[in-house]
């Protein structure tokens, strides 16, 4: 059968926006990449930074830092959270119902509002300066309801069959949940873990005015200091070290593409069992 | 024994699920507390509507209207050009394209979603920026510059949103109207996307969402010029701008009007995110 002409334009339309979407997204890596792996030297990796080297060794620590506190917090409570939500609460709860729309709201919420919030409740209001647990509680907050999310999605997807048939051995709820439930959904839920890695490591408004912008290594965690991000943000303002800029750029990319991988591997495990 | 370990972790799992509602309440608690009393002193009607931000000035004169309107521009602006690429592409992924193509660009979207927007706005900076000072003189720091790269970032929210829409009609509309002799695209465009209208618009409206929050990306290429726009070519500053820009070194009235301005955000983001709400649940009815 012969296309019509108006059949053929939208197919052309439909063609050419999904192209520009996706070279945008290739020439963007591949233009930074390209023109930033060069820039990458060892000194870049000196113990501390100076104006010197401009190493990004503490920037990267912090950042280290910053994401297995922020997982050390919220990926307990947004496990947690969904648990209730999936296997506890009664459907048409309405306490349920208000938890939704808090969530749905906190994952709304633009990063520099929470930013504002973090500087104002727990540097001011708490005391605690600029530092590296006010930007860990901070960015938290702020990942809860990616954690909720995909772990609600996988314990979802845990058949029922599981459950009955712990129940039938005489397992209690919460047997059920911790010994069956969460095993088989863990790879789900992971995968959900990785991606909040990635958006810890991405995060910048929140974390100027909460974490600081100190570059170097922590000595506590009531002192100031600067993840890869904002590092990149401090350079490419200050406007003299595009080159370290470029060679940070490099590195936050490999990193957010190397966790955006695992964690598609991880989610197509879980599809499979 | 088991009885009360029960109950106990009961307990521990409705505690963690109130830390979000703890959280939203802290975040309204902080922020109006902290900028509805500089909104009191300044004046609402001046604050909102003021022409000038000059907290320089003696006396200094604290409206955000240009940063409202540079917000408005900014994210029309990245609408425009992001909205029909973004449900178009979601078209093409969710029912044009082979499997095997599928397979591989579908990972890619949640990349474009996961590039940090400090990332995004450096490359603003390196190939956006100079393509429009090449073209149209100027600084290459514009609205313009802005809403392109806005346009980039906002596609995966769309594209994702528009294609599980997609993906959720039922088969017999795509059947049907195929019965009826009509052609794959004339389906497309005539039944299933009318019929996915509101979680499209959805779509935009978070996509819409996204874009006003947006603030690294935005400050690397828009100019931040506090005063109100006077072309797409020329520079503007985001509310979200204004916060980061000055929130270092404000001090008193100066740094509440700033906190203000975030209030002004948030309230923009919670009506945003209020419409998208309401479009989704009116999809399911």
């Amino acid at each position: 059968m012969k296309k019509k002409p108006w059949d053929l334009f939208c197919f052309a339309l439909c063609c050419l926006s999904a192209f520009f979407t996706f070279a945008a997204l290739l020439f963007l890596i591949g233009y930074i990449v390209i023109n930033g792996a060069g820039y990458i030297t060892p000194s870049l990796f000196a113990f501390s930074y100076n104006t010197e080297n401009v190493s990004l060794f503490p920037a990267l620590l912090t950042t280290i830092f910053m994401i297995i506190l922020s997982l050390l917090i919220s990926a307990p409570i947004g496990v947690f959270t969904a648990i209730y939500l999936v296997e506890y609460a009664k459907r048409g709860n309405r306490f349920v119902h208000i938890i939704r729309i808090t969530m749905e709201t906190l994952s709304g919420i633009p990063s520099i509002v929470y930013g504002l919030f973090g500087m104002l409740f727990f540097v001011i209001w708490l005391g605690w300066g600029f530092s590296l647990l006010a930007g860990t509680f901070t960015i938290s907050i702020m990942i809860l309801p990616l954690i909720v999310r995909t772990t609600e999605e996988s314990l979802k997807a845990t058949p029922d069959s599981y459950r009955e048939g712990a129940f039938g051995l005489g397992a209690g709820k919460l047997r059920t949940v911790f010994k069956v439930v969460l095993p088989s959904a863990a790879s789900g839920i992971l995968a959900g873990m990785i991606l909040a890695i990635g958006r810890i490591a991405g995060e910048t408004a929140a974390l100027i005015y909460t974490a600081g912008t100190v570059a170097q290594i922590p000595q506590n965690l009531f002192s100031s200091g600067r993840t890869l991000s904002v590092h990149m943000y401090a350079l490419s303002s200050e406007g003299l070290y595009s080159g370290q800029a470029y060679a940070t750029a490099v590195i936050l990319l490999i990193t957010v593409i190397l966790l955006n991988t695992l964690a598609a591997i991880m989610t197509k495990q879980f599809k499979k069992e | 024994m088991d009885n009360r370990k029960e109950s106990f972790m009961r307990a521990v799992f409705i505690c963690s699920a109130l830390t979000s509602v703890l959280a939203v309440a802290l975040i309204c608690l902080f922020l109006f507390a902290n900028g509805l009393p500089a909104i009191r002193e300044i004046g609402l009607g001046s604050f909102l509507f003021g022409e000038e931000w000059a907290p320089n000035d003696v006396p200094p004169s604290f409206g955000i209207f240009p940063m409202i309107l540079g917000s408005i521009y900014i994210t029309g602006g990245a609408v425009l050009l992001g909205a029909p690429v973004g449900v178009l592409t979601a078209v093409f992924l969710s029912k044009l394209c082979p499997p095997g193509l599928c397979r591989f660009l579908q990972p890619l979207v949640e990349l474009l979603a996961g590039i940090p927007s400090i990332v995004y706005g450096f490359f603003g900076i390196v190939t956006i920026a100079p393509l429009i000072r090449f073209l149209f003189d100027g600084s290459g720091s514009s609205i313009l510059t802005a809403s392109i790269l806005l346009a980039l970032m906002i596609l995966p929210t769309i594209i994702c949103i528009t294609e599980s829409a997609l993906n959720a009609l039922p088969s017999e509309l795509y059947d049907g109207a195929a019965a009826l002799g009509a052609s794959r695209e004339r389906i497309i465009f005539a039944v299933l996307l009318p019929a996915a209208k509101s979680g499209v618009l959805a779509a935009i409206v978070l996509g819409i969402g996204r874009a006003v929050g947006e603030t690294m990306a935005v400050i690397m290429v828009a100019g931040n010029q506090a005063r109100a726009p006077v072309g797409i070519l020329r520079g503007a500053r985001t509310l979200t701008a204004n916060i980061v820009l000055e929130m270092g070194y404000a001090a008193d009235l100066h740094r509440g009007a700033l906190i203000g301005t975030g209030v002004v955000l948030f309230v923009f983001i919670l009506l945003i995110n209020l419409a998208f709400s309401s479009l989704q649940t009116g999809d399911k009815k």
